[in-house]
């Protein structure tokens, strides 16, 4: 069980570490940044405010979703590593090894798509980017996938050091996350929440990362043979098996922070229970099956595929509701909770993660998604969880790293202002994509109808809210990064 | 048939629902609380959390039998019953119909498949209305089956990404009033 103290002791930073960490998160914040920007100009530009043309559109588009899904997932890796690394190994190596991959994939991927031209979307849908009818080149798609291949590489490096220290340290990886007391025996109330949960990705995240390779590698030999033809179902099962578990394991990583910081802001402990452990248990194999959910309309799946896409949708929402969620309102029901940045903004992350899921769910219905598949009800639920959920599980990490490093839990007067405006530019711009969905509107069109605009609109005002917001949150956070470190004494040591 | 306007009223009232607990608990975040009566909310939060969990159950039963029991899919192996046929081939960016002229009120199958890149075939209804859809993929035919209930002319989008002209790959399909015998 984690430690009471707001500041502990064996959070603190040695030198190389912290430099590594401030790497990390100083790259993701600028990163998010920029994303938000991109996507913005998609939104002014579907609302008739801007004027970007369609090849430059679906470069942006392109560029936004694998930018985003690859920060989300570099920031939580962050979050895993700062707490796991508190109750086991880790090599400094490996951390900065993943960094450096993943830069690496990053500019791999930001030349493909700006000089070479590929525009084949984050999920690169077989054959389109080697299909593109001469928009980009055969090398463009190649350097795409190799960039891909680069940053998988870094976070399965990654994960493989974590599960060997875990293995070290818990014998296996069942019993790092509790098997061992699922169906009776007295569970160790000291057994930390973020090794099970960190255990669970590492198990979901590599099988996901290892089916991204596979496919990245068969995608990579049919662009320079294109004798050796694919089969477009098994591909697309492929990549929705890796992009789902790939960014769905950035909120089971960012979610530590939750578990991790919460009983510091509340005073009261939130120790694994045996709910939690099956939760957990659940949750992982939920995860490795429910892909095929965003496969219900390849009708030519077996009926059987579908099934489990919609059964096991519905059945994940469980551990979001009952347990994670239902928690956190238990642990701070009449706790006296201190109303800082980083309690504020977990209380946020857990909220928008559990009401995000909601039309997430339903779209993972079969007759559901017979109307909302690829209209705008998907990226309105997967805006809504990832940037009232997951991102401020990261920056509730932020946050408090930099108090621990001011020696002060205070807020900053900007405070007031930026979380609101990012809380209400949030659900404007999550609410508009789902009004747009319900109204049938496309997603990744260049340009839309007359009718659809006004939807764009809202969503435009929703996102220059978000971005006003955190771009205060990226001066506080930055800032409070590159501080010069003070002396610190043992109470308040710095993070 | 479920429509977009109740999904959306669903959704609405899950999320509000969510939300009301939170701002529940919020408001009470500050209350004070000893000892024994801590000891009481959590024991009253565990029998709470049971009865969720059993409300859950029977929505998560519930849906999962009706919306399962009579698969909303047709069967793609076996030969269907419907009276016309259209025949669909998704290019790069446009669509082949064998024919765009169908009746209301009748059964139609529709065979889709592409010759390049992955499409999406949705048909929008005249008032602007996605009313079914399927994925064109190559080499595989994936086969709709639908009853326009009205005529007009209905407009067939492409909603799965297939490069530079995705968002003007559309062709209308004109569903006409059935026809009475001939005299």
């Amino acid at each position: 069980m984690s430690s009471l103290a707001l500041y502990p002791e064996d959070e603190k930073l040695p030198r190389n570490e912290r430099l590594v960490f401030d790497l990390y998160i100083i790259t993701a914040v600028a990163l998010f940044v920029l994303m938000m920007l991109l996507g913005l100009s998609m939104r002014l530009t579907q609302a008739t405010w801007a004027g970007i043309g369609p090849k430059l559109f679906y470069e942006i588009l392109t560029m936004h979703g694998a930018g985003m899904v690859g920060t989300m997932g570099l920031v939580t890796l962050a979050v895993m590593w700062f707490f796991l690394r508190k109750y086991v190994h880790l090599h400094l190596w490996a951390f900065l090894t993943n960094y450096v991959l993943f830069m690496l994939g990053a500019l791999a991927i930001i030349i493909s798509i700006f000089i070479g031209g590929y525009a084949g979307m984050w999920t690169f849908l077989y054959p389109l980017p080697v299909h593109s009818m001469g928009i980009g080149s055969v090398n463009a798609a190649a350097l795409f996938f190799i960039g891909y291949l680069l940053i998988g590489v870094g976070f399965l490096l990654f994960y493989l050091d974590a599960a060997a220290a875990i293995i070290r340290k818990f014998g296996n990886l069942g019993r790092a996350m509790g098997l061992q007391w699922l169906f009776g025996g007295t569970i160790d109330q000291s057994h930390p929440k973020a090794v099970v949960a960190s255990t669970m990705v590492i198990i979901a995240n590599s099988l996901g990362i290892l089916a991204g390779a596979v496919v990245l590698v068969m995608c990579l030999i049919n662009a320079y043979f294109p004798a050796v033809v694919l089969n477009a179902l098994v591909v697309k099962n492929l990549i929705y098996w890796f992009g789902h578990m790939f960014i769905n394991a950035t909120i089971y990583m960012g979610v530590i922070a939750v578990y991790e910081l919460l009983p510091r802001y509340s005073g009261r402990p939130y120790a694994v229970s045996r709910v939690f452990l099956w939760a957990w248990a659940v949750s992982c194999v939920f995860v490795i099956i429910v892909f095929p959910h965003h496969l219900l309309m390849d009708y030519a799946q077996p009926r059987w595929l579908a099934i489990i896409g919609q059964v096991v949708s519905w059945g994940a929402g469980f551990p979001v509701f009952l347990v994670t969620a239902y928690g956190v309102l238990t642990n701070i029901y009449r706790s006296g909770l201190r109303w800082k940045m980083p309690s504020r903004l977990m209380v946020l992350a857990v909220f928008g993660w559990a009401a995000g899921i909601v039309p997430a769910i339903l779209d993972g219905t079969i007759v559901v998604n017979t109307l909302m598949h690829n209209t705008q009800w998907v990226p309105g639920h997967f805006h809504f969880y990832l940037l009232l959920g997951v991102l401020p599980m990261a920056l509730a990490m932020m946050y408090h790293v930099i108090g621990s490093r001011a020696q002060s839990s205070d807020d900053a007067a900007g405070d007031k202002l930026s979380l609101p405006l990012y809380i209400i530019g949030g659900l404007v711009f999550a609410l508009a994509f789902l009004a747009a969905g319900k109204a049938s509107v496309a997603r990744r069109f260049a340009t839309h109808l007359p009718e659809w605009v006004p939807y764009d609109q809202a969503g435009s005002i929703g996102a220059i809210l978000i971005i006003l917001g955190m771009l205060f949150f990226s001066v506080r956070i930055i800032a409070g990064l590159l501080k010069t470190p003070t002396d610190v004494g043992s109470a308040h040591p710095g993070g | 048939m479920i429509t977009e306007n109740e999904v959306w009223v669903i959704a609405l009232v899950g999320m509000g629902l969510v939300a009301l607990g939170f701002i529940y608990v919020i408001s009470q975040v500050g209350k004070s609380s000893d000892e024994e009566r801590a000891k009481r909310a959590y024991k009253t939060s565990n029998v709470l959390r049971r009865w969720l969990f059993l409300i859950l159950l029977v929505i998560f039963a519930g849906v999962s039998y009706a919306s399962l029991w009579h698969f909303p899919l047709p069967p793609q192996q076996a030969p269907l019953a419907a009276k016309q046929i259209v025949n669909v081939i998704g290019h790069q960016w446009s669509w082949e119909f064998s024919t765009n002229q169908v009746e209301a009120g009748v059964l139609v199958e529709f065979r889709v498949t592409s010759a390049d890149v992955n499409h999406g075939f949705a048909i929008y209804a005249p008032d602007g209305r996605i009313v079914v859809q399927t994925q064109a993929m190559p080499g595989y035919t994936n086969k709709i089956l639908y009853t326009f209930d009205r005529p007009g002319t209905y407009m067939v989008r492409c909603l799965e990404y297939c490069g530079l002209a995705h968002h003007v790959m559309e062709a209308p399909i004109n569903v006409v009033a059935i026809r009475g015998p001939s005299t």
